[in-house]
């Protein structure tokens, strides 16, 4: 076949390949063999100078979470999208015709400083105004021309400096002046004759604001790639990496990383639903009911032709949840409230508490509300969870549970309790936790502290934990994962 | 064997043809999906047209369609084969009536053949001699424990009947798996398909479908349709328009007569694009002025 001896020639392109697959798992993406040996078919099938193409073919072989697309994207353009023809400056800065499978780029980066040619000549002010033309007129290639122009005049980037690529975007963006540039073009637009529409106003500074997201996109192209060139791709992909959002930890996500999260959570409060009911509703039938099986027979004169079974019945779990909303788990609050929200929508019977010193039922708060913001403001408005003094105390709120809503817990109920059990050297009161056991189907918690941490300082996991049915560490979305898959 | 697309790009074109347009990553999954003898499992929020990409690839390539819909409580006899329980008591009793004394194993095979089998789609799609696309509806509605009946046919083109031997396909059907991402699949089946996730369109594209799919439109409303519903959908909703909620609310502009769509418009009529009474909210908040409101406020 020619395509096997074109890649024969071609070999680089596996080896290239290989180093792309391996940063990937590095990255965390977990590509198995099968998928590994996929791609190389895939490959196979799909020229690499069809950039877009090529890479959709990558993905379809080896991303199967839609979740660690962003991660591929930036391997993969690390790897292959910075070598294309398109990026190159001008002839000489790349090594001709090879560049495109060249591993080692150490030959290039001396040249870094200083390069760019034709555009040279150009002041600030002409690059400005080249900058709102092209944002103007939406002119792909003179947006590349403009991105490379800026970075080269105020990026400042130097062979070998170990800064980081966002130190670098930074500088390029203060001296761009966007906003400007933006109240300039909406300006521009500007008739002054009527009053423009409200809507057709929003959208056209909507559409320019994705133009300006796209220059932005493309200064990090440009940056990253002269970065590529300058430390080797290896070394790159390495200072790109970030973890993918099912090990973003919930203490320290940031406001981005939560979106994503909170996107997760939708599946998994099913997951969790269907496992806890272990409804069995058709399907999976139960031992052969002889009786009706009898009955049914006589229509076919005595032979047993339509088998009956019976069908187990399927059980209504009511949840409670009672989760520590104070500032030393204030991440994990907000994290945790999305999921009793979430929780809320699955099952008919939820209750929901909230503590930090006192204990409040806050369930009114997320029935029938469509928007999820405003029942967290709610919660951390209204409810009446400070006691003494808005320390943690988890022996007090679990007392106030007891006495309170104690009676509530049946043989039906689950408990879940979230928190990270530090009790500012309070007393445990763990005979409530015991006492819930008792009369409750499952007590589970979930800890969102490391392992290592757990009774050290004043966490008292352990004075608790005796009287759980398990006890988790739940510090990113895999480990909520693998507690929902346990639950069996 | 011979490949039923040539390039990426004729994928792309053919598929336009029958009305359906593709981006990039769809052309390139379909045709990679022909050429490694693929199934396609295709992920992304409602109504992008995950469905409709299995149809239209049917329609393109002149296969006939065999869909199954998933759900919850699936099983092998309703997607694989089931044994004809009637028609076999019915052969046995004909037998005993009859008088003639076959022997129990020749009986036993009569009752195991294929006259007793009833095919379910799964089967059907690899037994049938055309040229066949196979769809599985909605795969995340089955029990993670029930994916596993498709493992052998996504895999090897094969169904095991424990009865008959081992059913191989007699033309190996392109295979389309839909899923809305309620739960994760397992591990097992993505490794056996190539991944397609189906976003919303950006704003060209978005652009294209409406004025394909709505007749007597003018390029400006399709443009400014696309140009709203983009930014609805960069709010914070419930739901965010589909392809088919947008094309909906194009077909109503139209036939409303409106030409430019202003404020007021898209205020009196965001109800067709949005399902919830926040989210229709939001929206109408987002194109009044501050004025507006509180002048009804008053």
């Amino acid at each position: 076949m020619t395509e096997t001896a074109q890649l024969e020639q071609h070999s680089p392109l596996l080896e290239l390949l290989n180093g792309f697959i391996v940063e990937l798992r590095e990255a965390g993406l977990p590509v198995s063999l099968t998928e590994n040996l996929d791609a190389v078919e895939a490959v196979k099938h799909i020229p690499i100078n069809e950039r877009e193409t090529f890479k959709y073919a990558l993905a379809a072989t080896l991303v199967k979470n839609h979740a660690h697309w962003k991660a591929f994207e930036t391997v993969f353009e690390v790897y292959f999208s910075l070598r294309g023809k398109e990026y190159e400056l001008q002839d000489g800065e790349w090594d001709g015709s090879n560049a495109e499978f060249e591993m080692s780029d150490d030959n290039q980066s001396g040249q870094m400083p200083g390069q760019g040619g034709g555009q040279e000549g150009l002041t600030q002010e002409q690059l400005a105004e080249m900058l709102f033309q092209a944002l103007a007129k939406m002119d792909q290639n003179m947006m590349r021309a403009v991105a490379r122009q800026s970075v080269q005049r105020f990026a400042g980037m130097e062979p070998g400096r170990p800064v980081g690529g966002t130190y670098y975007l930074y500088r390029t963006l203060r001296n761009l002046d966007l906003d400007g540039v933006l109240e300039r073009l909406l300006a521009q637009d500007q008739n002054p004759k009527e009053t423009p529409d409200i809507l057709e106003e929003r959208l056209r500074k909507d559409e320019y604001e994705h133009r300006i997201d796209q220059l932005k996109k493309e200064i990090e192209a440009e940056i990253r790639r002269r970065l590529v060139a300058d430390r080797g791709v290896e070394a790159m992909a390495k200072t790109l990496r970030k973890p993918l959002p099912e090990d973003v930890d919930f203490m320290h996500a940031s406001r981005e990383e939560m979106v994503s999260l909170r996107r997760a959570i939708w599946p998994l409060t099913r997951k969790l639903a269907v496992r806890l009911a272990r409804k069995r509703r058709h399907g999976r039938k139960g031992p052969l009911d002889f009786k009706r099986t009898v009955r049914q027979s006589l229509s076919y004169g005595g032979v047993p032709a339509d088998p009956k079974f019976k069908y187990p019945k399927p059980s209504k779990p009511e949840i409670m949840v009672i989760a520590d909303i104070s500032g030393s788990v204030a991440a994990f609050a907000r994290f945790t409230l999305h999921l009793v929200y979430a929780l809320n929508n699955q099952f008919s019977k939820v209750r929901s508490f909230v503590f930090i010193d006192g204990l409040d039922e806050v369930t009114n708060y997320f029935e029938g509300v469509d928007d999820i913001t405003e029942a967290i403001h709610r919660v951390n408005t209204e409810a009446d969870v400070i006691w003494v003094d808005g320390h943690s105390d988890y022996g007090h709120a679990f007392e106030v549970f007891d006495e309170r809503y104690g009676k509530d817990v049946g043989p039906k109920t689950t408990v879940m309790i979230l928190g990270d059990a530090r009790n500012n050297y309070h007393a445990s009161q763990s005979w409530v936790i015991k006492e819930i056991e008792d009369k409750a189907r499952k007590v589970f918690w979930l800890n969102p502290e490391p392992r290592s941490y757990w009774d050290t300082g004043d966490s008292i996991v352990s004075e608790y934990s005796d009287y759980c049915n398990g006890i988790f560490e739940v510090r990113n979305l895999k480990q909520l994962e693998a507690f929902v898959e346990n639950l069996v | 064997m011979s490949y039923r697309f040539e390039k990426v790009q004729t994928v792309q074109e053919d598929l336009s043809k029958v009305g359906y347009l593709a981006d990039d990553g769809i052309a390139g999954a379909v045709y990679l999906g022909d050429r490694l003898q693929k199934p396609i499992l295709v992920e992304g929020p409602a109504g992008t047209g995950k469905t409709q990409l299995a149809k239209s690839v049917a329609e393109m390539t002149g296969s006939r369609l065999i869909r199954l819909q998933c759900y919850e409580g699936l099983d092998e006899s309703k997607a694989l084969y089931e044994w004809n329980y009637k028609k076999q008591l019915l052969r046995i009793q004909a037998e005993r009536n009859s008088d003639s004394s076959g022997s129990w194993e020749e009986l036993e095979e009569d009752i195991f053949s294929d006259e007793f089998l009833l095919t379910r789609p799964l089967l059907e799609a690899i037994r049938s001699e055309d040229p066949v696309v196979l769809l599985i509806d909605e795969v995340d509605r089955v029990e993670i424990e029930t994916e596993a009946l498709l493992l052998e046919i996504l895999s090897d083109y094969q169904v095991s009947i424990p009865e008959l031997g081992t059913v191989e396909a007699r033309q190996i059907p392109l295979v389309f798996l839909t899923s809305n991402n309620t739960r994760e699949l397992s591990e097992a089946l993505k490794r056996r398909c190539l991944f397609l996730h189906i976003d919303y369109p950006d704003l060209e594209r978005e652009r294209e479908i409406i004025v394909t799919k709505v007749p007597d439109i003018n390029e400006n409303l399709g443009d400014q349709i696309a140009r709203v519903v983009r930014t609805i959908r960069d709010l914070e909703l419930k739901k965010a328009p589909s392809v088919s909620e947008t094309l909906d609310w194009a077909r109503t502009l139209v036939h409303l007569g409106v030409e430019h769509i202003d404020a007021k418009t898209a205020t009196e009529t965001v109800n067709i694009l949005l399902k919830y009474r926040s989210d229709i909210e939001k929206a109408i908040k987002e194109f009044s002025t501050d004025e507006e409101l509180n002048s009804e406020e008053e």
